[in-house]
């Protein structure tokens, strides 16, 4: 066992943490918002290999591993990167996965020529709800039945969201294309879940620790009868529950990424796992560094309140967490009954 | 990053697997719910043949030098069957400080009948007025010549009518501040003067309120100095909470799955199929994943050469929180049924879940509190001042 990034691991972080410290301060990110896309942050981030790093060397990239991007998630949700890094590594992930069919859109989206991103939920009467990234991407890839289809985003309606994110409701015009289908295709796109838990759930990890960093910081400087808030238990006893919950979505969501390349058989089970979890550990770290704020919290000049949003906003576009739990357990029956 | 706990705890693992197959028997079983003892002399006896009273410890000692991410293979199984290891528990915890603060004779005494399963030492540390302070003990002793008197009460002393020997935390001087007036001693608890009375608890596990009357100690069985009490007990309530953690929770909802796969509601669907039903038993998956990433950490960091103070909190306080709120769920989900009692021939899984309803509150209490595991995580690990 060893909980220690490696020394490349250590560099990577490094390398992304001081982009974020330059392209993401919450000045960037308010700047951002409301549409929630930082143009210059995108480029910075494209620059460094943000999309090549997605897929190995064969389909034009350099291969990082799960974890890797997993970590490089985790700083991404500390800075609560106005940039669209997850829908276009695991929508470069799913069309590296589908072979021929899709050479030419990973071409296009790895060269930067189409910013492609994926679709969350089917197609109901024509139109996908709630596009990540739908209100700046070229493209947009989702599954309708057995079905793995590329559509344009041209007729689009950008939705204002609590998270401050580029989404849109995006409706399909005669410009769809079928890229794959039958058990392939359904399992290529249960794989592009598994890989979106483990990016959010990294996220939301960094996100759940910035947001009690920054309630430590205020609660140990706030005085009220006299004395530092941080020394009443009400206190103190909630941002530990909380600290200690953070711990555990750290723990399990890298041991999630970790087991996609070293033991893949698990990883469908704990990515569900490590994404709820973490959606309601990052949501209760984020509302009581919030609430120990009292009214200051309040105030939009306050940061908290965008560390607040988005924990609750980022992991929402799946689905609530109970949808991944039982996604999780039915992996677990499954294995149960056959034995495993 | 690695998380696998590697070949050696593997194997371990195995080992311990196997034993427990063999020693773990239904009548070891039957007696521990009967009597509520988790402890018990031919399990220990087992224990002792195989060698494993103290694997972790130097094979000079009479241990087998495992290390300690071994050690954590092998705990985390004892505690998903549920054996009886309180005793083997605290004997070793206390033997333990002995190997570190104990005289040579002390320890020429004590270890070695220990580790050839002779002996129970049990705890003695809370009092009817003190717990989670525990450093207010008043329980008096006074030196008269080469020997002490001891009088007072201890609460909760766990396995004393098994137990040969308490290692007790007491009040040698009154006069200065509480830390500074303390002082440690093994005492013989099977000696005039020692009342041994049961104390019956919500899960049925069996513990005692003990009473010392003019009890007599030779100067010889002082752990420590004289009103040095204190620094002992900081060694030994480290070693009381880092280890595996989550294993009864993973037990429990073994007991759910086994259950769920063949369960229907009452209008015959399969409740399996139940989504709900589904991202409880999952959101548990969760937790008890966590409960034991959280052990093996602390395994890690004690394996690496730190000493896992904040971790080994967060462990405790995580996965008997974790218990607690999963097994409270759990009798919610099997309805009336849920509250059918462990024994009862018609409980679900044995009554798992009303067991484990019962026993996670004893869980979240001894060890250190949940509040006294906060207080830990908020002052040395979040730096947040003390409460005044
Ligand atoms: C089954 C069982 C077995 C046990 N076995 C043993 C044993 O073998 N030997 C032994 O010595 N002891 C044993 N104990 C005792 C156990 O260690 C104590 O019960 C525990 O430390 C709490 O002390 P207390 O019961 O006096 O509660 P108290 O200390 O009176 O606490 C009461 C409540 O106040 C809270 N509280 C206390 N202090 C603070 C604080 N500073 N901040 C916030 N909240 C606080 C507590 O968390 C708790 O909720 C056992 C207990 C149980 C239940």
């Amino acid at each position: 066992m060893d909980l220690n990034p490696t020394a490349e691991q250590d560099q990577l972080i490094d390398a992304f943490s001081s982009l974020y410290t330059k392209e993401s301060s919450t000045e960037r990110v308010r700047a951002a918002e409301p549409l929630g896309f930082d143009e210059e942050l995108w480029d910075h981030l494209k620059e460094i290999g943000a999309l090549e790093m997605a897929v190995d060397e064969s389909s034009g990239g350099w291969g990082a591993t799960m974890l890797d991007l997993s970590l490089v998630a985790e700083q991404h949700g500390r800075a609560l990167g106005a940039a669209p890094l997850f829908e276009s590594q695991v929508a470069l992930r799913l069309l590296a996965r589908l072979g021929e069919p899709a050479k030419e859109l990973l071409r296009a989206s790895l060269a930067g020529e189409a910013l492609t991103t994926v679709a969350l939920h089917g197609p109901t009467n024509g139109s996908l709800k709630m596009v990540p990234a739908g209100a700046i991407a070229d493209r947009v890839i989702f599954l309708d039945g057995d079905k793995i289809c590329v559509g344009g985003t041209s007729q689009r309606v950008i939705i204002e969201n609590l998270g401050s994110m580029p989404v849109a409701d995006v409706s399909l015009g005669g410009d769809v294309e079928v890229i794959s289908t039958g058990a392939q295709a359904r399992d290529a796109f249960e794989m592009l879940f598994d890989e979106w838990f483990l990016l959010l759930a990294n996220a939301l990890v960094g996100i759940g620790e910035r947001s009690i960093e920054i309630g430590v910081d205020y609660v140990k400087e706030r005085k009220a009868f006299g004395v530092p808030i941080g020394s009443f238990q009400a206190i103190s006893h909630g941002l530990a529950d909380a600290a200690t919950a953070m711990d555990g979505s750290k723990l399990l969501s890298r041991e999630a990424a970790w087991s996609a390349d070293v033991m893949p058989e698990r990883t469908r089970e704990l990515a569900a796992l490590a994404f709820g979890f973490s959606t309601e550990s990052a949501r209760e770290a984020s509302y009581r560094a919030l609430h120990y704020h009292g009214g200051y919290g309040f105030m939009l000049e306050y940061d908290i309140q965008l560390f607040f949003r988005r924990a609750k906003a980022w992991p929402a576009l799946y689905g609530e967490p109970s949808k991944s739990f039982a996604r999780a357990e039915s992996e677990r029956l499954k294995k149960i009954e056959s034995g495993v | 990053m690695d998380f696998t706990l590697g070949e050696r705890s593997d194997i371990f693992r195995e080992e311990a697997r196997a034993f427990l197959a063999e020693a773990f028997t239904p009548e070891v079983k039957e007696t521990m719910h009967e009597t509520g003892v988790h402890h018990n002399w031919d399990f220990h006896k087992a224990l002792v043949e195989k060698g494993w009273l103290a694997p972790g410890w130097p094979v000079e000692y009479g241990g087998q030098g495992r290390d300690p991410m071994e050690m954590l293979a092998f705990s985390e199984e004892f505690q998903r069957a549920g054996a009886p290891t309180y005793g083997v528990g605290t004997t070793i915890m206390v033997s333990s400080i002995l190997r570190h603060l104990g005289t040579e004779e002390q320890k020429q005494e004590f270890l070695p009948r220990a580790l050839r399963g002779e002996i129970i030492i049990v705890l003695g540390f809370t009092e009817p007025e003190s717990g989670s302070d525990v450093a207010a003990a008043q329980t008096r002793a006074v030196r008269d010549g080469d020997e002490w008197i001891i009088n007072g009460q201890k609460m909760f002393t766990t396995n004393a009518q098994e137990g040969d020997y308490a290692f007790m935390l007491t009040r040698t001087n009154p006069d200065v501040p509480k830390h500074q007036g303390l002082t440690t001693f093994l005492v013989p608890l099977r000696q005039e003067g020692v009342e041994i009375q049961a104390v019956r608890t919500l899960s049925g596990e069996r513990t005692n309120l003990t009473f010392y009357n003019d009890v007599r100690v030779p100067d010889a069985m002082r752990i420590g100095e004289v009103d040095g009490g204190w620094d002992v007990m900081t060694v030994g309530l480290t070693f009381e909470r880092s280890g595996a953690q989550g294993g009864e929770s993973i037990r429990l909802l073994e007991e759910m799955e086994e259950w769920v796969l063949s369960a229907h509601d009452d209008d015959g669907n399969p409740r399996r199929e139940d989504p709900d039903v589904l991202a409880r038993l999952g959101k548990a998956a969760a937790e008890n994943e966590v409960s034991s990433l959280m052990g093996r950490r602390s395994a890690w960091v004690h394996d690496t050469g730190g000493m896992p103070g904040v971790e080994g909190s967060m462990g405790k306080l995580f996965s008997s929180e974790a218990l607690t709120r999963q097994s409270g769920d759990f009798v919610d989900l099997l309805g009336a049924d849920g509250i059918r009692s462990q024994g009862d021939p018609s409980a679900i899984q044995g009554g798992a879940a009303d067991y484990a309803f019962r026993f996670a509150l004893g869980a979240t209490t001894y060890g250190g509190t949940s509040e006294v595991q906060r207080n830990i995580i908020a002052q040395r690990g979040l730096g947040l001042p003390r409460a005044k």
